[in-house]
């Protein structure tokens, strides 16, 4: 708003108010709930879930509270101000004359996404009441979960690096935690593992590149705000400030891409997200569509300055971020294809639209793709838990649409109108809230340069209105399948026990349950088919569906600025801020400082003093972007091509699955083009098998056996050596220096006393003659020995 | 006259007397030759004495005279001793103390 | 040694009796008849009798020929008769103990000669002198040296005493 028309002078205004301030104890309350849930949850009556529930509850209202203080304050102040965002850090360590601190950063993005957070939280703990009833690991996986959002807050309302890499690592292990949660089966852990190993891959990313912008802009932020090189802020400015070397800033921003590729699923470090549908459908509905997989965006849309300077995003036509957005929409979107999983299919989904996100920060679409964060959290939980609720009541814990779905529309009709509406918001249908947002994505990724990715993102937004169709076909139309017609499926209650030889195949997972019994009690396996859940899924899934509905309009562009809220709420001003008198607010009442605003450009192209030009007294925090306005031409494009979508696929659904039209149906196994290009994808373009059998073999391989052989060689040879040359030199000190030597001291001072008195003995021969001789010859020679000294 | 050739005299005296004492089987041979020894030492005691004029020497003399004849008494006694518990005064059979 | 020519006599004298001594010391300690041995010892103590004469020692040569040839030696004769069953000579007086008493006797002698000649070399007794009297020598017996005189009157009851015990029949 304040960046389009205003030149001028302006304000920097300070938003206060008691929960934006203590917005640290967001994440201590689930944390805190953390270790009681551990301690006290077995003997709680719900068995620590209501423990899991208040905290979250506790955290929503202080998350909604602040952002309403927020709003307030962007709604107060004057037109054309800069937000200063609420920072207050604490030092908990001094090394070295340098301060460690924890602390927050309170400003819209940190508000949007915290709040999507405690929202989707909450929901997803109520669903799992009722989802893991009588689960072996009740009281832990909700111990699970409840660590899971504090790490997940900690992270977005970090004002530091430090902080911030505290509250990923935690969340990437309770993504392992909670993926493994059902560790009895041996595809889970590995799943859990394979989680745990590619995020760790790209966190490597992280620690390089906090490292580098550490030691790259320290100095600056030392001098001339006064805060480390580990602050989000400081790092922020720096970036804008013209002060790096092109070299620093593009290695940090590159590595720290490459973090934000492991966590957020990006190609190619995505084969990890659809393995990890492995774990409870509540976890899959939090972690890995909402929250945690959107780390990477939010990392990326935090620390924006770093890659708009470090990818240099306005100069060029396709950068990192950009490229590998737009390959992980369209790879991701074709393997949603060929999926028989639903939660598989919902998986590739997300990382197709996480590619949408990083596509748009690439490209320079920062709110689009922010809003794209909050909107598809709605939507796509909505879906996951929907897909829960199929599996709870209908499936039989399978999630195989072929085999065990379909035709549940007439069942549960809680659940399938839900699903329409999430389906319709994720392909973008006006007026729901997928279009306000990804088609803004589109639209600004074309109106700032990069045409290319705009076709992309639509030939992805056609590619998800089919892939969806199908998935919605497959599973509530038709003819009922397996254990949706009631059948039942004895096997699995039989060898769900032995799970050491379960068939875990690539297309079906199953919630491989323990606790059967607790299942049988209201699970009459008797008889029943598929039916609606209960209210505890249920009202879940109807407030999703109403905020994938409403949502939308927190920023409906089309409607005109004045439906732009989030943008005016979250996006930060590229306002050039006066360094005379410059220090950060902490808190208190409204502080003021005179700015200077950035002179924004027509549409179709930008420039920003921030970065290139900054004015020498000025410091930037945000790079100022531009807006495409929207037009309803493109719009009505984007439309057509998603009814398109969906009319092609439904259409392909039923000649495929229902008609068995002949032509169509096994059309790649009879067609060998089209069957190798199938097999391609079934097989997830061998990417996983690249990573399994080829890098890792060749690398874990002849290391592990140097490492065994080393080990074995050398270690223990050196051990061993020691070992058999100590032993040698005992034997032989035993033998020469202790039996001869020493005993033979010992032996011959003993024998040499025996022989000394044998030899002295024959003195003593009784015989007085000899005395005498003895006497006088010793006479004798003392008279010589005397008489030859004294001459 | 020289001093020397009373003392001359006396150590040839004591060295004859010497090997006498060590040879000598017979016990009683065996205090002859400590006499000869006693008497080597008096002719040097009455030499120096005369020498020095004093008569200290002639006193000491004297005195070993007389020892000399209580050592003999008693000595002869001892060997009659042992000749009544032997029957012979042969100092190598006398070998009943040895170690 | 170099004689004086006022002292030519006695210095012939001393040489005799000199000669004499050392031949029956020598006969007393080769002599295989214990008698001989006896009587050659008698040789030389009257042999020291005559030198002590030639030494101003009057009083002490008589008191050697009383106590020594006298007393002693018939105390050997007595003893040689008590202890023996044959009269005459016997075989193997001497014990092997010649092969090391020799060659003491011999360094003892070269030793003290060697000695003797190196102190006192060519010293010369006092001529003119009277004979030591017999009231000099009692007054520095029981003078100055009582206590020793003492000693030997309590040596000599003792020895009388033992002798007594050790050959007393029982």
């Amino acid at each position: 708003m304040f960046g389009a028309e205003v030149s001028g002078v302006a304000e920097v205004v300070q938003a206060y108010g008691w929960f934006l301030e203590n917005a640290w104890i967001i994440p201590i309350i689930p944390a805190v709930a953390f270790f009681l849930i551990i301690f006290f949850g077995k003997k709680l009556p719900m068995k620590g879930s209501e423990l899991g529930i208040l905290s979250m509850l506790a955290t929503l209202f202080f998350s909604a509270m602040a952002g309403w203080q927020w709003i307030d304050a962007v709604n107060s102040a004057p037109a054309g101000s800069a937000m200063a965002p609420v920072i207050k850090s604490w030092t908990w360590w001094t090394t070295g004359g340098f301060d460690f601190t924890i602390g927050q950063h309170m400003d819209g993005l940190s508000l949007t996404v915290l709040i999507v957070v405690a929202f989707i939280s909450t929901l997803v703990q109520i669903y799992s009441v009722e989802y893991l009833h009588g689960d072996r690991r009740y009281t832990h996986f909700f111990a699970a979960l409840t660590l899971f959002s504090a790490g997940m807050m900690n992270m977005v309302i970090a004002d530091n690096m430090l902080q911030l890499i505290l509250g990923w690592e935690i969340m990437g292990l309770c993504s392992f935690m909670l993926i493994g949660h059902w560790w009895e089966d041996g595809a889970n852990s590995r799943a859990a593992l394979k989680a745990f190993f590619t995020t760790r891959t790209g966190d490597v990313g992280l620690l390089v590149g906090t490292s580098v912008l550490f030691f790259a802009a320290n100095d600056w932020t030392q001098k001339t705000l006064g805060v480390s090189g580990f602050s989000i802020r400081g790092v922020s400015a720096w970036a804008l400030s013209g002060d790096p070397s092109s070299a620093a800033i593009t290695v940090a921003a590159v590595a720290l891409f490459i973090a934000c590729i492991g966590k957020s699923g990006q190609f190619p470090l995505h084969t990890w997200l659809p393995d990890a549908m492995a774990g409870p459908t509540p976890v899959s509905s939090l972690l890995h569509s909402s929250t945690m997989v959107v780390a990477g965006v939010f990392l990326v849309a935090r620390l924006y300055p770093v890659f708009w300077e470090g990818l240099n995003i306005t100069g060029s036509s396709f950068n990192l971020i950009v490229v590998i957005g737009g390959i992980t929409i369209l790879i991701a979107a074709a393997l949603a294809f060929v999926q028989n999983d639903i939660k598989k299919v919902l998986a590739y989904s997300t990382v197709s639209q996480l590619g949408y996100m990083m596509m748009g920060l690439g490209a320079g679409a920062w709110l689009p793709a922010v809003f794209h964060i909050f909107t598809h959290a709605f939507f796509k939980a909505c879906l996951f838990l929907a897909a829960g609720s199929i599996s709870h009541s209908a499936s039989h814990h399978s999630f195989d649409m072929k085999k065990d779905m379909g035709g549940l529309r007439k069942f549960m009709p809680i659940t399938f109108t839900t699903w329409i509406i999430s389906t319709l918001a994720l392909c973008g249908v006006f007026p729901l809230s997928g279009f306000f947002s990804k088609d803004e994505i589109i639209d600004n990724v074309g109106h700032n340069g990069y045409t290319l990715f705009m076709v992309i993102g639509l030939i992805g937004a056609f590619m998800t209105a089919a892939y969806m169709t199908r998935a919605t076909y497959l599973t509530f139309f038709g003819t009922p399948r397996g254990a949706s017609a009631g059948e039942h499926h004895d096997d699995d209650h039989a060898t769900d026990h032995a799970h050491g030889d379960h068939a875990h195949d690539v297309h079906a997972t199953h919630d491989a349950h323990g606790a059967h019994d607790s299942h049988d009690s209201h699970d009459a396996h008797a008889s029943h088919g598929p039916r609606e859940s209960g209210p505890l899924i249920t009202i879940p899934l109807i407030i999703l569906a109403t905020l994938a509905i409403g949502a939308g309009f927190l920023n409906a562009t089309p409607f005109g600025a004045g439906w732009e809220n989030m943008k005016k709420w979250v996006e930060p001003s590229g306002a050039v801020i006066s360094t005379t008198g410059i220090e950060e607010a902490h808190g208190g009442a409204g502080a003021s400082r005179i700015v200077y605003l950035s002179p924004q450009a027509e549409e179709g192209a930008y420039s920003s003093p921030c970065g290139k030009e900054t004015p020498k007294d000025g410091i930037c925090y945000a790079p100022s972007i531009s807006h495409a306005k929207f037009k309803w031409s493109k719009g009505a494009l984007s439309l057509a091509i998603v009814f398109a979508g969906m009319l092609v696929s439904w259409f392909m659904s039923v000649q495929v699955f229902e008609r068995k039209n002949r032509a169509l149906a096994g059309l790649t196994k009879r067609n060998k083009l089209l069957g190798a290009g199938h097999s391609f994808l079934v097989n997830k373009y061998y990417l996983d098998h690249l990573y399994e059998k080829v890098i890792v073999r060749a690398i874990a391989h002849p290391i592990a056996r140097g490492a065994y052989r080393f080990n074995q060689k050398v270690l223990d040879g050196i051990v061993n050596g020691t070992g058999i040359s100590v032993r040698n030199t005992s034997r032989w000190v035993y033998r020469n220096v202790d039996q001869k030597v020493v005993d033979g001291a010992v032996n011959g001072s003993g024998a040499a006393a025996q022989g000394a008195g044998s030899a002295l003995r024959p003195i003593q021969s009784g015989k007085v003659s000899q005395y005498g001789a003895l006497l006088f010859g010793a006479a004798a020679i003392g008279a010589l020995v005397l008489v030859i000294i004294n001459t | 006259m020289l001093l020397n050739q009373f003392l001359f005299l006396g150590a040839v005296l004591f060295c004859i007397g010497v090997y006498g004492v060590i040879t000598r089987r017979n016990a009683v041979m065996v205090l002859m030759s400590i006499e000869l020894i006693l008497n080597a030492v008096n002719i040097n005691l009455i030499a120096f004495a005369l020498r020095n004029g004093s008569v200290d020497g002639h006193v000491f003399a004297l005195y070993v005279i007389a020892i000399a004849a209580a050592e003999v008494g008693v000595g002869l006694a001892m060997v009659l001793l042992v000749y009544r518990n032997r029957r012979s005064i042969a100092l190598d059979e006398l070998a009943e103390m040895k170690g | 040694m170099i004689a004086s020519d006022v002292l030519v006599a006695q210095n012939i004298g001393f040489g005799m009796i000199a000669a004499v001594m050392i031949v029956a010391a020598l006969r007393v300690v080769t002599s295989r008849n214990v008698v001989h041995a006896a009587l050659w010892l008698v040789l030389v103590l009257a042999g020291i009798a005559a030198q002590y004469i030639l030494l101003a020692a009057e009083f002490v040569a008589v008191t050697q020929v009383l106590v020594y040839i006298g007393a002693v030696m018939v105390l050997f004769l007595f003893g040689t008769m008590l202890t023996r069953a044959r009269i005459g000579g016997e075989a193997n007086l001497d014990n092997r103990n010649w092969l090391i008493s020799i060659p003491v006797a011999v360094i003892l002698l070269a030793a003290m000669l060697y000695a003797l000649g190196d102190g006192f070399g060519d010293e010369k007794l006092p001529q003119e002198t009277t004979p030591v009297s017999v009231q000099q020598v009692s007054d520095s017996i029981f003078g100055p040296h009582v206590f020793p005189f003492w000693a030997l009157s309590f040596v000599l009851t003792a020895a009388l005493t033992g002798a007594i015990v050790l050959a007393r029949k029982d």
